[in-house]
């Protein structure tokens, strides 16, 4: 089965049960998680990165492509993640941003170099790769950010609350931007946000946890 | 992966090994059992020969007392500052100006103080004889009075900037600026509202640094020395003294001495603990009360002049000694000498080479170690997802808080047998005991507070937990990685009674060297040797803040913590 | 690492070929073996003229005999004799940490009951023949203790007073006379607190001023009636304490602080164990020209100081060869020079050559420094156990009284 499938997820911390979720998103599809601060929607997406604090325990499956994720180091599922931060490391440039992403290329360091200039083009930021990514404004970070996590090819998108901190113009275009790029690459998308207006955005299905 | 798993074990067997070994060999001791000076049977001769000796009652009580003053006045003048001034420009200032006073080994201080306050010192002489009338210092008992003032002002000046240092660590926990702001808002002045919703929060965290204070202050040897009395010493150099007695029978004194100290200090942590519970209840009485104080100007300025005044204490004491270094003959009460050569540098200088080098070389070494088994702690802590309790810090500061004249002796014992040898890889591991709690204490809290979704975007970019730690947390981190190097660093260059026992005399340092010195008393050979160990430590601060700001010229993300 | 395999223990012998002690009356022998070895030369650290004197000796051992001097410097000597016995309670009885050490009187004393030092080897040293032994009865009898070999002496040092002549032009000859001074001139004396070694050797040297007859002092403190020859010891010293410096609340630590308080105009009179001492500090600036030396009319104490080596010593053949190099009459004369160390040396006179003779008599003893003859009697160390008792009877009745 293609897609992100959570099969009969539950979640519980301390013993006592937070949150329960069986859903599947298809390619190209976007499942909004909604629910007020403090119901566990961002435990839900550590859940299915691997990240889960201790303390925390889940019973259930994570399939993504038809392949049991659920045991796999994080690294090894091919999930891709978005924050509300852009996370963008400050301690590389913006080249070295999206080079950390970017898998091994045949060809070498040229062939490499190559490619990021190409993705920092499809964004808008010809020229931008010996940039301090500090010096950039909030919507090239953003920008900066999705390109980085979609150089390495990830086969799911997450989404944590990524356009709260926007003001509402900028919003609009970012959110737009990252919705047509994860259905240009056919990526299920899981949005936790609490904002309905990012929900309707989505165009998706709706799941509430509160 | 296995490796990683074992560095909390390893790197407490590495902290408390030395120091139970220790404590093992210093109360056996005490109960009279030492083979090779015939002592084959317990007993509690070497207790009653304390007792007996005259001198206890008055060792025991200026232990005590300038122990809990020098804490008490160190910690007054702490909170008075920072509740007055915390981020105001004040503050910067004097923070950026007590952290090189951080590193400022005890001895040279104490040097410079004992030069500044003396009847011969640096004040009477700048106000002799147009304002004293004096042209002979006067006969007065400023410096080793018998009260420990001298000694007191002494610690006072060089805890004051550690517990500022820790407590602006704490701060941030503890959102002052909002609790300030909502304290003021109702109606309380600013030292007032500080005190009442940002202290006991800060309090809490600085608990364990304020805990060290108080047991370094108690049993402190080498400020003692210069800086405090001597009929009788407090007890602490006492033991030292015994120990050194070459009538060896005084061994077994010594050793019931030094268990006797660390009696005292215990004692001393749950008086403090006492009060501290005592002080809680009245300070909540005191919040409930409603009660607004408004005299906030005179505690500010009380607050500030003391914090000055320490840090005055220490820069014009070290002045001093640099003044000293490059004298000619400078009687009293020439403010300055009558010439100015380098001819101290030149005397003493190529004989400071070798210690020098041995003082970086186990600095080095040691606060590598340090740095290895910290990260490695704090990255098995991360992976393996351990949430270290309130146990394991206690046990962190355990080497910092057992006297070292308690344990360091039955250590040196301890080695010999083992078959350790002495030189330099001993006493490596000799500092690395009391280096690992200042580079865990100074990188744990960067390093916790560091988001771990950087690792979880990471990871969702196809990297493994070797390449997020290797190229995404340690180079983000590299300004506290390196000021924690600089801290355990400073901490091993400081670093006497380790040096000198484990060492057997074969590695010395510049602080070994000092202290030696010391004894003699020459002014010119002290400024020369204790600026040049202040140096190597400064030396080490500076890379610590120039490497990154090199490096990373252009990244300001990294620059603004 | 403790090497176990018979094959190791091969290759370790093969690296240092001579397993056994080096025995002193082959020379050679003793030279070849010296050739490469470190010598960890424990000496007191506190004054910079000895520590210069010690490095410019170790320089000299490398150049001529390849043995390498480290200097480890001791805030008191007995830190050494506590490592000693610290290595033999733990066993290790080879290997040691300390090859040579600077001592005499107490510390010797209770190294050498102990059974801590290697020897005997100083008679059987070359340079042993220039020794003034018959002169000198102080080097080999240490604090009245035989030295039988198991040290070997290497600077006299007798009890001068020092005082600056711009304060005090016409300073007190007996200790009656100090204490006139003393109770007119409040605050201008002291003397290092025992158990500091120079304070101590002042408590010996008023003794000696008020005893009756000073032979009881050769014999053990418990053969005499020690509290009655005592007496006016403790009665003199309860009528000096309030017009020292600080009141007697609190002591200069070691000899030469007093130096920092004379420069200073604390004091204007202290006790020093070396007669050049004073030239010395005003050579380096520690002192102004003004200050002389002189010495108590009825003579003062004077004594030896030693070299020892511990009996797990590492490198005794080296060590040996730095004792003899330190009793070559160039090493003495070197000591005796008031601008390095101003030191009196063992050797006798007579027994050098014309050439060594003439490097003694070609030495400008300094402004402050007293000759030979102006040094005056020599009154040897009382029997070591007056010092012990002195000292703690001191530590009681004086240096706990806060």
């Amino acid at each position: 089965m293609e897609g992100l499938h959570l099969e009969a997820l539950t979640i519980a911390r301390g013993g006592v049960p937070l949150l329960a979720l069986d859903a599947a998103v298809a390619p190209g599809e976007v499942l909004s998680v909604m629910g007020p601060s403090g119901v566990g929607k961002s435990t839900l997406l550590a859940a299915i990165m691997g990240t889960l604090a201790s303390g925390f325990s889940m019973t259930g499956r994570v399939w993504l492509d038809g392949r049991d994720i659920t045991d796999l180091a994080p690294e090894a599922r091919r999930v891709g993640i978005l924050y509300q931060e852009e996370l963008l490391f400050p301690h590389l440039s913006v080249g070295g941003n999206l080079a950390f992403g970017l898998p091994r290329l045949p060809g070498g360091r040229a062939a490499r170099r190559a490619r990021v200039a190409a993705a920092l083009a499809e964004i808008g930021l010809e020229g931008f790769a010996g940039r301090d990514p500090a010096t950039l404004s909030g919507g090239q970070k953003a920008r900066v950010a999705l390109m980085r996590m979609l150089l390495a090819e990830p086969r799911a998108l997450l989404l944590d609350e990524p356009f709260s901190r926007l003001d509402a113009q900028l919003r609009a275009q970012v959110r737009e931007m990252v919705f047509a790029r994860a259905k240009a690459r056919a990526l299920p998308v899981l949005l936790v946000t609490h904002d309905m207006a990012d929900a309707e955005a989505a165009g998706g299905r709706v799941v509430d946890l509160g | 992966m296995r490796p990683l798993r074992a560095a909390p074990l390893l790197t407490l067997l590495v902290l408390l090994g030395p120091v139970a070994a220790g404590l093992i060999g210093t109360v056996v001791p005490a109960l009279g059992v030492l083979p090779a000076l015939g002592g084959t049977r317990p007993s509690l001769e070497p207790l009653a020969a304390l007792v007996a000796w005259p001198g206890l009652p008055g060792a025991v009580g200026l232990s005590v007392t300038t122990g809990l003053a020098a804490t008490m006045t160190s910690l007054a003048v702490v909170i008075l500052f920072v509740a007055g001034w915390q981020g105001t420009r004040a503050m910067a200032a004097l923070e950026r100006a007590l952290s090189p006073l951080l590193s400022v080994p005890h001895a040279a201080a104490a040097f410079g103080l004992a030069f500044l306050i003396a009847p011969s010192g640096w004040i009477a002489r700048a106000l002799s004889p147009w304002a004293t009338g004096w042209d002979r210092p006067p006969d007065l008992l400023v410096v080793q009075d018998p009260c420990g003032l001298a000694m007191v002002a002494g610690l006072v000046a060089k805890e004051v900037p550690f517990l500022l240092l820790m407590t602006l660590a704490a701060l941030p926990q503890a959102q002052p600026a909002q609790r300030l702001t909502i304290a003021r808002s109702l109606g309380y002045g600013r030292v007032t509202g500080w005190l009442k919703a940002v202290f006991p929060a800060v309090y809490a965290q600085i608990r364990l640094p304020v805990y060290a204070v108080l047991a370094y202050s108690m049993s402190v040897v080498d400020v003692a020395i210069i800086l405090g009395p001597n009929t009788p010493p407090p007890l602490a150099v006492q033991v030292v003294r015994w120990m050194a007695d070459p009538d060896l029978t005084l061994r077994f004194l010594a050793a019931a001495a030094a268990v006797v100290q660390l009696s005292l200090v215990v004692g001393a942590l749950g008086l403090w603990r006492l009060g501290e519970i005592a002080v809680g209840r009245l300070g909540q009485a005191w919040a409930e009360g409603g009660a607004r104080w408004h005299g906030d100007g005179a505690l500010r300025g009380v607050g500030l002049g003391v914090a000055a005044l320490s840090t005055l204490a220490v820069t014009g004491g070290l002045a001093g000694l640099a003044m000293w270094s490059v004298a000619g003959f400078w009687g009293f009460p020439d403010a300055l000498p009558d010439g100015v050569s380098l001819a101290s540098w030149a005397r003493h200088g190529p004989g400071l080479v070798a210690p020098a080098r041995d003082t970086v070389l186990v600095a080095a070494a040691a606060t590598g170690l340090a740095l290895v088994l910290v990260l490695a702690c704090l990255e098995a802590e991360h992976r393996f997802g351990l949430s270290p309790g309130a146990r394991s810090l206690w046990l962190l500061y355990l080497p910092l808080i057992v006297p070292q004249v308690a344990f360091l002796p039955g250590l040196q014992t301890f080695a010999l047998m083992a078959g350790a040898d002495m030189g330099r890889g001993a006493v490596i591991l000799g500092h690395l005991v009391f280096v690992l709690p200042y580079v865990f204490l100074s990188l744990a809290a960067p390093w916790r507070a560091w988001d771990v979704r950087h690792a979880t975007v990471a990871a969702a970019l196809g990297a493994g937990p070797g390449r997020v730690f290797w190229a995404v947390r340690l180079p983000m981190l590299l300004g506290p990685v390196l000021t924690a190097a600089a801290v355990g660093g400073a901490v091993s260059v400081g670093q006497y009674l380790p040096t000198l026992l484990i060492g057997g005399g074969r590695v010395q340092t510049l602080t070994t060297e000092a202290v030696a010195l010391a004894s003699g008393g020459d002014r010119r050979a002290i400024g020369v040797t204790a600026l040049a160990q202040t140096g190597v430590v400064v030396l080490g601060f500076a890379l610590a803040l120039a490497v990154p700001r090199i490096a990373r010229a252009n990244r300001r993300g990294l620059r603004a913590g | 690492m403790r090497l176990t395999f018979p094959l190791a223990i091969a290759a370790v012998s093969l690296a240092a070929p001579v397993l056994a002690d080096p025995d002193p009356a082959d020379w050679p022998a003793v030279l070849q073996e010296a050739r490469g070895q470190t010598v960890y030369w424990n000496a007191w650290g506190g004054a910079t003229a000895t520590n210069d004197f010690i490095r410019w000796a170790g320089q000299e051992a490398a150049n001529r005999y390849g043995v390498q001097v480290e200097h480890v410097k001791l805030s008191d000597t007995a830190d050494a004799v506590s490592r000693v016995l610290a290595e033999k309670t733990a066993g290790r009885d080879e290997g040691g940490a300390i090859d040579l050490i600077w001592i005499n009187g107490a510390n010797f004393a209770a190294m050498k009951a102990a059974g801590l030092l290697f020897g005997p080897w100083a008679e059987d040293l070359p340079n042993w023949a220039f020794v003034d032994v018959e002169g000198k009865p102080a080097v080999t009898a240490d604090f009245t203790v035989p030295t039988e070999g198991l040290e070997a002496p290497w600077a006299m040092a007798q009890v001068v007073f020092y005082h600056d002549t711009a304060r005090l032009p016409d300073p007190p000859r007996t200790m009656p006379a100090l204490l006139d001074w003393a109770a007119a001139n409040p605050g201008r004396f002291t003397y290092p607190q025992p158990p500091d070694f120079l304070g101590t050797t002042f408590l010996k040297q008023a003794l000696y001023g008020m005893v009756q007859d000073p032979s009881v002092l050769q014999q053990p403190a418990e053969t005499v009636d020690y509290a009655a020859v005592t007496a006016p010891l403790w009665e003199f010293l309860d009528d000096l304490t309030p017009h020292l410096w600080r009141q007697g609340r609190a002591y200069p630590q070691t000899g030469p602080r007093q130096l920092q308080l004379m420069a200073d105009g604390e004091i204007d009179l202290a006790i020093s164990f070396s007669p050049g001492e004073a030239s010395t500090a005003i050579a380096n600036g520690q002192l102004p020209d003004t200050v002389r030396t002189y010495v108590l009319d009825g003579g003062t104490i004077g004594n030896a100081s030693f070299v020892a080596i511990p009996y797990n010593a590492s490198a005794k053949a080296g060590a040996m060869v730095l004792a003899n190099f330190l009793l070559s009459p160039e090493a003495q004369a070197r000591a005796q020079d008031p601008a390095v160390l101003g030191y009196g040396t063992v050797l006798a006179m007579e027994k050098l050559s014309p050439e060594d003779r003439a490097r003694f008599e070609a030495l400008d003893l300094g402004i402050a420094t007293l000759s030979p003859e102006a040094l005056g009697p020599v009154l040897p160390e009382p029997h070591p156990s007056w010092m012990t008792r002195i000292e703690a009877d001191w530590l009681t009745r004086f240096g706990v009284a806060e």
